[in-house]
C-alpha cells in the first residue's frame, strides 16, 4: 500500500542548474513535491520560477541536475516528452485556438489517427468522463471565443488531464479571473488533489499560497530559499522569505482629508475602435488629498475610461472636467499643462520607450520644457542630471541613466515612469496597474509614493485589477462591471461584497 | 448568336481562366492558413510556368513538364520557407523578393537556353494538356439549355481543369477533416497552442508551403502548357495577387475560394468580350474597369461592407517560443 501513501515524491528535482549567458536564472535548485499535494512556489518576478517550469515542461533544458518522476530520472527535451511523462501546464495565457470548439482544442496534438472522425467521438466520451469525475463542466461544442475566461481556463485543464497528465503544473492561474471564478478554480483544484493528482502552482499573491496549497517553496534570485508546509508558517514570513528583508504588506496610512473637487466625470460614454460600447454613462468625482480606486476584472472599461481621462481616447459622448474646465478634447500635452499626470496601465506599450536610454524615458513627455533645452535643442546634461536626482531618489537599480531602458527589471521601470510623473508636482493623478509585473520590494516603494501624493492633497485616481492593492490603498472604491459604475464602497468593504460586484452578481 | 450562346461563350472562357487562379488560390490557402503570408504566389506560379514549358520541350511529355512546374514550384516554397520560418524573417519581403527572382530569373534563363528574347521553345502537340471531349458530349449539343452547357463548358477542357476543381474538395477534407489540416488550421491561429501540445511548429508550416508549392506548380503548368504551347515572358500577369484576393475575398475557406475564382474568372472573360463593344446608353468601357474589378471588390470587402473578413490570426508573425 506504499503506492498510495502521500508521502511518495511525484516529482524530484536534484541539482537543477540553468543559466542564460551571464544571468544565472536557476541554481542548484533541490525541490521534492509529494504525490496528491497542492504546492505552491513563490518568488517575485525573475526569481526563476518561469525558467524552472519550462525545464520542466521541456522548453530549456538544464544544464546540470536531474529531474524524476516517481522515483524513476527522466529527460525532457520538449513538450512532447513532458507530456508523455504525465506533466500538463496549465499557462498564463492560454495556449489555446480561439476559433477551435472546445473539443478540438481539447484533441490537438492527441488526435488518435490520421482522420479526426473517429478522434472525436472518443474524445467526446472522454470528456464527459472527466467533466464526471472532475466537475470540470464546458460545453464541447463550444467555440473558446465565447467562452468567459474561467470557462477557457477549465478547457486548458481538461486539455492536460485528456492527455493523462499526473502532474499538473498552473502558472499564475487566477491573474485573469474573478474571485468567484478564483474560487470554482480552487475548488477544482481540490478535487483533483483528491483523486490522486499533483499540482503545482505558480504565483506571486500569497494569500492564494495561504489557501490551497499544502506545501511551499520560496524562490529568490534564481535560488530555492525555503520549504514549509503551509499550515506552519504565515504570510509575513513568506514575503519576508522572498524579498530577503522585512516588508510591510499592509500600506500604513492616515485618514484622508478630502479637499475640493478636482477632477470629475459626467455621463462620459467611451466607444472603442470596433464601436462597442466599453465605458457606459459613467459619473464621479475625485476630491483633493483622496485616492479612489477603480475595482473590476480587467476589460471592464477601466483601461477607456483612464485613456479617455488621459486624454488618448476621444469619448463619444459626456463630460470630464479637470479642475473645474471641461477637458474632453485635449491632448495629453495640454492635460499636462492643466495638472494632470498619468501613469499608464501598461508601461512598455505607452509609458516607456524600451530602445530609449533611462534618462530620454525618464523626461519623455515632458521635453518641451524650458529646463531640458532651449528652442528645438535639447539640454542633455540638464537631462542627465535630472535622471540622476531621481535614480538617487527613486532608489532606480542600476543607477545608470545612460543603460537602455529594456535593460532593467520590472520594478525598476515602473519607477522610472512613477519617478517621471510624480516629480512633475502635479495637482492630479491618474494610475493605472501602478505594480503590475513589480516585485514586491518596489510596490511597498510605490504605494508609499502613491499616499504621499495624498497627503500631499493631491486627487488621485487608481485603476488596479488586483483586489488587494485597491482595497489597502483607496479611500472609496467604485466598482465597475461591463462598462459601468455597478456601486460605491468604502475601503472597509470585504473582499466578498466586491467581489461579487466585480462579477456583476451584486451590487 | 443570340445572348445564350455568347453567355455560353463567356462561361467557358471564365473557367479557363479562372483555373490558375483556382490552383493559386488553393495554394494561398494552405499557407496562409498556416500562418505564413504568400505574396510570392505570383513568383511561384510565374517560375512554375517556365520550368514546364522547359521541361515539356525538352521530353516532349506533357506530364514530365507538370512535374519540373511543381517541383520548382515548390523549391520556391522552401527558400520562403527558410527566410520565413528557419529564420523568422519578414514574409512579405521574402514573397516579393521571390517574385522578382522569378521575374527576372525567367527572362535570363530563357533567354540564354532559347534565344527568342525570352520566350520558351514552342511546346510539341504532345508535351501539352489538350482537351478532352467527354463522351456523349457531341450527343448532348443539340438538346436546348444544358446541351452547350454540357458541351462547351463541362466538356472539351483538359485534364488540369477537371483536376483543379477535384482540388477543391480534397482541400476542405485535408483541413477540416484530417490530423494535418487541425494542425495546420490551429498553427495559423495561435502556434503557442501547437508547440504545447508538442508538435513542431516548424516543420507543420514548412509541410503546408509544400502543400502550397504543389498546388502552385499547377497553376503555372497550366499557364504555359495548358492555354498555351510556350512561356512567354512575365505570363502570370498579376494572376498571382488576384489569387490572393480571391483567397480573401472568400475569407480562407476552401468553397468560397472557387466561387470567388470563378466570378474573378468571370470578370475577365466578360472584360474581354467587351474589348471594343459598346454598350447601350453608356457607349464603350474600357476594359480596365472589369480588370480592376476583383481588386474593387476585395477592397470594399475587407472595408467591411461584405461582411468581416477575418484572417487567420497569427498571420504574418514568425513564431519564437515565450521566454
Amino acid at each position: 500500500m506504499s503506492l498510495d501513501s502521500p508521502k511518495e515524491p511525484a516529482i524530484e528535482l536534484v541539482g537543477i542548474d540553468k543559466k542564460f549567458g551571464t544571468v544565472h536564472a536557476n541554481k542548484n535548485i533541490n525541490l521534492t513535491v509529494a504525490k496528491g499535494s497542492i504546492h505552491g512556489i513563490i518568488g517575485e518576478n525573475g526569481a526563476g520560477k518561469s525558467t524552472l517550469m519550462s525545464i520542466l515542461y521541456g522548453f530549456y533544458q538544464a544544464d546540470h541536475g536531474e529531474i524524476r518522476i516517481s522515483g524513476k530520472p527522466v529527460t525532457i527535451r520538449d513538450s512532447q516528452a513532458a507530456i508523455a511523462a504525465g506533466i500538463g501546464m496549465v499557462h498564463q495565457h492560454f495556449m489555446l485556438v480561439e476559433n477551435f470548439t472546445v473539443l478540438e482544442n481539447v484533441m490537438l496534438g492527441a488526435e488518435g489517427g490520421q482522420l479526426l472522425a473517429k478522434g472525436v467521438a472518443s474524445a467526446r466520451k472522454e470528456l464527459k468522463r472527466l467533466e464526471d469525475d472532475y466537475g470540470l463542466e464546458v460545453d464541447p461544442d463550444a467555440v473558446i471565443e465565447e467562452l468567459p475566461v474561467g470557462s477557457q481556463q477549465r478547457v486548458e485543464i481538461l486539455k492536460a488531464l485528456y492527455r493523462g497528465a499526473e502532474i499538473l503544473i498552473l502558472d499564475e492561474p487566477t491573474g485573469v479571473l474573478t474571485p468567484p471564478e478564483a474560487d470554482h478554480l480552487f475548488k477544482v483544484l481540490r478535487v483533483l488533489r483528491d483523486q490522486g493528482k499533483t499540482i503545482i502552482l505558480i504565483t506571486h499573491k500569497l494569500r492564494e499560497i495561504m489557501a490551497i496549497t499544502d506545501t511551499v517553496s520560496v524562490m529568490r534570485r534564481g535560488e530555492m530559499v525555503a520549504t514549509r508546509k503551509t499550515a506552519e508558517t504565515t504570510v509575513e514570513e513568506l514575503a519576508e522569505l522572498m524579498v530577503g528583508r522585512r516588508v510591510l504588506l499592509r500600506v500604513e496610512k492616515g485618514a484622508a482629508n478630502p479637499g475640493a473637487v478636482l477632477m470629475s466625470v459626467r455621463n462620459l460614454t467611451v466607444k472603442d475602435s470596433r464601436g462597442v460600447t466599453m465605458v457606459d454613462n459613467v459619473s464621479f468625482d475625485v476630491r483633493a488629498g483622496e485616492i479612489v480606486g477603480i475595482a473590476g476584472v480587467a476589460g471592464n472599461g477601466q483601461s477607456e475610461l483612464l485613456e479617455a481621462i488621459a486624454g488618448i481616447r476621444k469619448p463619444s459622448s459626456g463630460e470630464i472636467l479637470i479642475g473645474g474646465k471641461p477637458a474632453a478634447g485635449i491632448d495629453p500635452a495640454g492635460l499636462r499643462d492643466l495638472g494632470l499626470a498619468h501613469i499608464p496601465e501598461d508601461r512598455h506599450h505607452m509609458g516607456l520607450v524600451l530602445k530609449f536610454e533611462e534618462y530620454e524615458n525618464s523626461i519623455l513627455g515632458y521635453h518641451r520644457d524650458p529646463r531640458y533645452g532651449r528652442g528645438p535643442l535639447l539640454d542633455l546634461d540638464a537631462m542627465r542630471k535630472d535622471a540622476e536626482e531621481k535614480i538617487g531618489k527613486y532608489d532606480i537599480r542600476p543607477p545608470n541613466p545612460r543603460l537602455r531602458t529594456a535593460n532593467f527589471s520590472g520594478g525598476n521601470q515602473q519607477k522610472i515612469v512613477v519617478a517621471r510623473e510624480i516629480e512633475r508636482d502635479p495637482k492630479m493623478l491618474i494610475i493605472g496597474q501602478p505594480t503590475r509585473g513589480v516585485d514586491i520590494g518596489a510596490i511597498e516603494f510605490i504605494h508609499k509614493r502613491i499616499i504621499e501624493m495624498r497627503d500631499a492633497g493631491k486627487a488621485v485616481l487608481l485603476v488596479s485589477v488586483e483586489l488587494d492593492e485597491i482595497r489597502s490603498l483607496s479611500d472609496r472604491i467604485l466598482v465597475m462591471f461591463a462598462g459601468k459604475i455597478v456601486g460605491e464602497k468604502s475601503s472597509e468593504a470585504g473582499e466578498q461584497t466586491l467581489g461579487l460586484m466585480m462579477a456583476g452578481i451584486a451590487a | 448568336m443570340d445572348y445564350f450562346d455568347i453567355f455560353i461563350s463567356i462561361l467557358g472562357s471564365a473557367v479557363r481562366l479562372s483555373i490558375p487562379l483556382l490552383f493559386t488560390a488553393l495554394a494561398g490557402l494552405f499557407s496562409e492558413r498556416a500562418g505564413i503570408f504568400d505574396i510570392g504566389l505570383e513568383g511561384k506560379m510565374l517560375a512554375s510556368a517556365f520550368a514546364a514549358a522547359c521541361v515539356a520541350y525538352w521530353t516532349g511529355n506533357a506530364w514530365f513538364g507538370l512535374l519540373g512546374g511543381i517541383g520548382v514550384s515548390i523549391a520556391f516554397s522552401f527558400v520562403h520557407g527558410f527566410a520565413s520560418i528557419t529564420n523568422r524573417g519578414n514574409q512579405i519581403v521574402s514573397g516579393v523578393a521571390l517574385n522578382f527572382v522569378a521575374a527576372g530569373l525567367t527572362i535570363v534563363l530563357g533567354q540564354a537556353w532559347f534565344r527568342q528574347g525570352g520566350r520558351t521553345g514552342q511546346v510539341p502537340p504532345e508535351g501539352r494538356f489538350s482537351s478532352i471531349v467527354l463522351p456523349g458530349a457531341d450527343m448532348m449539343r443539340d438538346v436546348p439549355i444544358i446541351g452547350p452547357l454540357y458541351a462547351n463548358v463541362i466538356s472539351g477542357n483538359n485534364i488540369l481543369t477537371y483536376i483543379a476543381f477535384l482540388m477543391v474538395p480534397i482541400s476542405w477534407w485535408v483541413l477540416y477533416r484530417t490530423r494535418f489540416g487541425l494542425r495546420l488550421r490551429a498553427v495559423g491561429e495561435n502556434p503557442g497552442a501547437v508547440d504545447t501540445a508538442g508538435i513542431s511548429v516548424a516543420w507543420l508550416r514548412y509541410r503546408s508551403l509544400i502543400v502550397a508549392g504543389f498546388l502552385c506548380g499547377f497553376a503555372g503548368t497550366y499557364l504555359s502548357i495548358a492555354q498555351s504551347a510556350a512561356f512567354i515572358n512575365n505570363m502570370s500577369a498579376g494572376k498571382g495577387y488576384i489569387a490572393l484576393a480571391a483567397l480573401i475575398f472568400a475569407k480562407w475557406k476552401p468553397v468560397p475560394v472557387m466561387l470567388a475564382c470563378l466570378l474573378f474568372g468571370f470578370l475577365d472573360a466578360f472584360a474581354n468580350f467587351m474589348q471594343g463593344k459598346s454598350m447601350p446608353l453608356i457607349g464603350e468601357v474600357p476594359v480596365q474597369i472589369f480588370q480592376a474589378l476583383p481588386y474593387i471588390l476585395t477592397c470594399v470587402l475587407l472595408a467591411g461592407f461584405i461582411g468581416t473578413a477575418r484572417p487567420p490570426k497569427a498571420g504574418g508573425v514568425p513564431y519564437t517560443k515565450e521566454r
